[in-house]
């Protein structure tokens, strides 16, 4: 059981609901239903899983996917051992096993075929079966698979396949609206609401330039950044700065836009 | 001839007999000037006057230099004082000495704007430096020793000398001065053209030395701006004032667009980028909060008053979005001074307003008048409850010049110091007209637009040219035109194919070494996807006998994908026409089907390709043929294109190879090669120099680099290596045997690809 508590959540994560989310993805786990959470980077997208773990009080794997990531990965290998092999699982193995949320970060930077090891577990059979071990692991009953991706980033390399889509059901995730961020921001670093909107009005800013320059806005995330060194005593516009401006572009272009942004903020 | 010596004044007397002018029209204005003379200039320096302006009198030019100098040399020593005096001297003798006499009225005509341009003497001494240049330079002889010819671009120089130096520095203008000369040098009839800024060449340079900001190279960050900060996005349209003296460029914004002026200097510490953000500000602000109010029913003055006031309102609300504004604002808004208009003299209709719009803007305004005090009052409580609205704005306009109406508003001299805020557009927006105008009625037909003749083909683009001599580009020097290849019988070209087929076995079994294999496995990993069981049963009994195991047990897999982008560029000058040596074929021939031999290879390899040739005839004309594009296939219709190949003309190749940069660059692929299969060097016979063009190519090539573009040349030219290695570097190669041209090409790329 000691296995079990590590992932759990204890601490209650914020998190500023901006819709109905939080009773959709209730409804969802009461079902068992598998999750997508879509959304542009540091929206909130894994800050929401956690949250909800902490909420339903369930165990939490996540799984930080990659392109080098295989199917053993996720499932689980053998490793030599003294007396030979030993098999070991993998965190997707773990999960089913003993009934945790599994999340699976940025699933489409993993290759498609590794996507499909999950298929099994994502439709009415729920089990796992591990074809090198000779075993079928049947899931938890409080097992859920949730994955996420940011669409953004689409390319013709990087996308699900539909038969992987249609199983899941999903949210759409966006930055908050302005008010929202900046309560959030609020929250977060623990600066006034003031300032708060001016940094969401900068990130507006950059993220107007989406698609002209710019693959993704600035995130909520970088903005919580920005709010925390201003916190610790960094002067505003520097902070910006550093925090906003220089982590999302090499354009020489969008950088004097976007300084002149904080300029034209910031008096 | 009689002299009118009568009219001169007795004290002025003993200098008018020191000047022993004849001519008539000098005595009418002689007085004046005297005394204007006499109150800027010291003792010596008035000696000096008559002394020099009696030599000019006497030149045998007529009364126009005397005239000139008489009436301008005390406003012009004023700004750069005295001592300028010997060196202007000293020009205007070599002048005379030489054929340009003529240049002599246009010179002093000019030194009044050079004067106050610079108001000091060193740089009225480097001016002076430019001009002599420009005349030893330019003055022709025929038999090299006397100088027979005046120089046809001086005089010219001198008569638009306010356009240049409104624009360019002493350096830009030494620059200017300099291409002019370098590249008109041989062409009077031209050079006059150039120096008179009727030449596109000549305008180009100017613009690119002139001092400033351009809006054209921050139209990226301008509308970045637009769209990042006010969602807005429109066309930046530059406009320019440039060959205008008159007209003031003020920014606007239509249907088509925004207009912002060419440039922009930089003012009151402002930078030229930062004015065109306070601009479109500003015009951002009327698209956003501005609804057009109906004109017919206000007086000239109150849509001027309404104008200011609805200008004011919509920067506040832009600074109360973004306060730094505020900053810009301040500096670029006119500070008039409040005593500087007087009502009784002069119109101060501008002036008051210029005054209230700044008392908006600035809390800590100097101004005491009631009037504006009242009014920014009753503007900043208006807008305190909220946006306001043009109707309400325009009702406090009215209301404001009602309350301070002079009878010398009426006056038609205006005072305008100060009084223009030049960020700001001219509001054409702001007004809904419901008459036309105030005429009757208008009983002319609307005119017709003539529908224009149907354009045929593209419009040609224009390419810089490098100049090794000047280590600088040529603007827009080269224009292509681009068109497709006209059609031939593709069967021509199954033909050649067939003719070499037993090549084109050989060559398949290395194009299928060549494809690509998309797994390739990685053995020896620590960590991988698969146990590689060789491995691990080799590691297990060094385990068990006691020796360290390999941990590398497991392995891997990796994708090794070709991606691979070539554009084919084809040389057609008419040395192609030629026999090869030791051969029936022209290399036109051969090339073609070293050509369609290749374009198959690389069809069966699955690379991206196009192809497309290109000649020239003179700057004027490079024609750049497209034979294959990056979406066709490798069909009938190409296979026609290239079996129509013909050949004629000249060689320019760097401004083929930079438009075919143009679209490789678009592909995506990891690596993008360019191969340029050509006979000969570059030349043009409108090139006299026949390294320029060689350096041309050179700098395309580097360009192309700086692209991450590959070029490598395949040259059929025996004498190649005198300069093919100082183009392409060393990514070259020479065939010599032309003959073998289809055999090598192939293989020569699956080498390169390899």
């Amino acid at each position: 059981m000691d296995n079990k508590e590590q992932y759990r959540v204890n601490k209650e994560p914020f998190y500023q609901a901006q819709r109905d989310e939080i009773k959709l993805y209730e409804a969802a786990y009461a079902a068992r239903l598998p999750v997508m959470v879509k959304g542009p980077t540091g929206c909130g997208k894994s800050r929401f899983i956690e949250y909800m773990a902490w909420k339903l009080n369930k165990p939490l794997i996540t799984v930080a996917c990659n392109e080098d990531m295989t199917a053993s990965d996720l499932v689980g290998r053998y490793l030599l051992d003294a007396n030979g092999t030993r098999w070991l699982d993998g965190p997707l193995t773990t999960a089913a096993r003993i009934g945790a949320i599994c999340y699976l970060d940025e699933i489409v930077e993993a290759r498609q075929d590794t996507t499909v090891v999950i298929h099994p577990l994502t439709d009415h059979r729920r089990t796992l079966p591990l074809d090198k071990k000779g075993e079928l692991i049947e899931a938890h009953p409080d097992f859920q698979l949730v994955i996420s991706y940011n669409p953004g980033y689409q390319s013709l390399m990087k996308d699900l396949k539909q038969s992987t889509k249609q199983r899941f059901t999903a949210f759409d995730f966006d930055y908050p609206d302005a008010k929202v961020e900046a309560k959030i921001l609020g929250k977060e670093a623990g600066i006034e609401m003031d300032l708060a909107m001016k940094l969401v009005k900068v990130g507006r800013a950059a993220r107007n330039l989406k698609g002209h320059g710019l693959d993704e806005g600035i995130s909520t995330r970088l903005l919580v950044y920005a709010a925390t060194l201003i916190k610790g005593g960094v002067e505003a516009k520097a902070a910006c700065r550093m925090a906003m401006v220089r982590p999302i572009t090499d354009d020489a272009d969008i950088r004097d836009t976007l300084d002149h942004a904080i300029d034209a903020t910031f008096v | 001839m009689v002299t009118q010596t009568a009219d001169i004044p007795e004290e002025l007397r003993p200098y008018w007999d020191s000047l022993s002018c004849g001519f008539p029209r000098v005595a009418e204005v002689f007085p004046d000037c005297m005394r204007a003379a006499l109150v800027t200039l010291s003792a010596g320096g008035v000696a000096t006057y008559i002394e020099h302006a009696s030599f000019l009198g006497k030149m045998g030019r007529g009364a126009e230099p005397i005239l000139i100098f008489l009436e301008e040399w005390p406003e012009i020593a004023k700004s750069v004082g005295e001592q300028a005096l010997p060196d202007i001297m000293a020009f205007i003798h070599r002048m005379w000495k030489s054929p340009n006499g003529k240049a002599i009225v246009p010179f002093l005509q000019s030194l009044p704007v050079a004067a106050r341009r610079f108001h000091s003497f060193e740089q009225l001494h480097d001016y002076l430096d430019i001009a002599l240049d420009l005349m030893e330079r330019t003055t022709g002889s025929v038999h090299g020793i006397h100088q027979t010819f005046p120089s046809p671009g001086l005089p010219e120089m001198f008569k638009k000398i306010s356009v240049l130096l409104a624009k360019l520095s002493l350096v830009g203008l030494k620059n200017w001065v300099d291409y002019g000369v370098r590249y008109y040098d041989d062409h009077p009839d031209r050079q006059i053209d150039y120096f008179s800024l009727q030449l596109a060449d000549s305008q180009a340079v100017l613009q690119r030395e002139r001092h400033g900001t351009l809006m054209t190279d921050n139209e990226r960050k301008l509308s970045m701006y637009l769209r990042g900060l006010w969602q807005d996005e429109d066309m930046l349209i530059p406009y320019s004032g440039a060959f205008d003296e008159l007209r003031k460029v003020i920014p606007y914004y239509d249907k088509q667009g925004i207009r912002l002026p060419d440039v922009y200097d930089d003012s009151n510490g402002i930078t030229g980028l930062e004015r065109y953000r306070a601009t479109l500000a500003h015009m951002v602000g009327h698209r956003r909060w501005t609804i057009a109010i109906i004109a017919d029913n206000m007086s000239p003055f109150q849509r001027m008053a309404a104008e200011f006031f609805e200008d004011s309102r919509v920067e506040y609300l832009a600074m109360s979005e973004y306060p730094g504004l505020r900053r810009i604002f301040m500096a670029l808004h006119p500070i008039p001074d409040e005593n500087a208009c007087d009502p009784e003299k002069e119109s101060g209709v501008r002036h008051r307003l210029t005054m209230m719009s700044r008392a908006i803007l600035d809390p800590q305004h100097p101004y005491k008048n009631p009037n504006v005090i009242e009014f920014a009052k009753r503007f900043h409580e208006m807008m305190q409850q909220g946006e306001s609205s043009t109707q309400e704005i325009a009702d406090l306009a009215i209301a404001f010049v009602t309350r301070t109406r002079r009878q010398s508003d009426q006056l038609a001299k205006t005072h305008f110091k100060d009084t223009v805020v030049d960020y700001r557009d001219d509001n054409r927006q702001m007004w809904k007209f419901i008459e036309e105008g105030d005429e009757e009625e208008a009983f002319d037909e609307p005119r017709k637009i003539e529908p224009g003749e149907e354009i045929k083909g593209l419009p040609p683009r224009h390419y810089h040219e490098w100049d090794y001599n000047t280590h600088n580009y040529r603007p827009d020097w080269v224009s292509v035109y681009e068109g497709l290849h006209p059609s031939g019988k593709a069967s021509d070209i199954d033909r050649l194919l067939e003719k070499h087929a037993a090549l084109a076995k050989r060559l398949k079994k290395m194009l299928d070494l060549l494809k690509p294999q998309n797994k390739v496995r990685i053995r020896y990993q620590e960590e991988g996807s698969e146990l590689d069981l060789d491995v691990a049963l080799r590691s297990l009994i060094d385990y068990r006998s006691g020796v360290q195991p390999d941990p590398r047990i497991n392995m891997n897999h990796r994708n090794d994908g070709r991606n691979i982008a070539v554009m084919l560029l084809l040389d057609l000058s008419a040395s192609l026409n030629e026999k090869a040596v030791g051969s029936e074929q022209t290399i036109l021939e051969l090339s073609q089907e070293a050509v369609s031999l290749l374009a198959w290879a690389i069809e069966k390899l699955g690379d991206p390709f196009a192809i497309a040739g290109f000649y020239s005839n003179t700057r004027h004309d490079v024609r750049y043929l497209h034979i294959k594009g990056y979406s066709e296939k490798w069909d009938d219709e190409v296979k026609g294109r290239l079996a129509a190949m013909e050949a004629g003309y000249s060689t320019r190749m760097g401004a083929a190879m930079r438009h075919a940069s143009h679209y490789l660059e678009k592909q995506q692929a990891d690596k993008r090669l360019m191969l340029i299969l050509t006979d000969g060097e570059p030349a043009d016979i409108d090139s006299k120099d026949g390294r320029i063009l060689i350096e041309d190519a050179r700098q395309a090539v580097k360009e192309l680099d700086r692209k991450g573009i590959y070029a490598y040349c395949i040259n059929l030219d025996p004498k190649a290596d005198e300069y093919v290695a100082d183009i392409f570097g060393r990514q070259y190669t020479i065939i010599d045997h032309v003959e073998s041209l289809p055999e090598r090409l192939p293989e020569l790329f699956i080498s390169i690809t390899k």
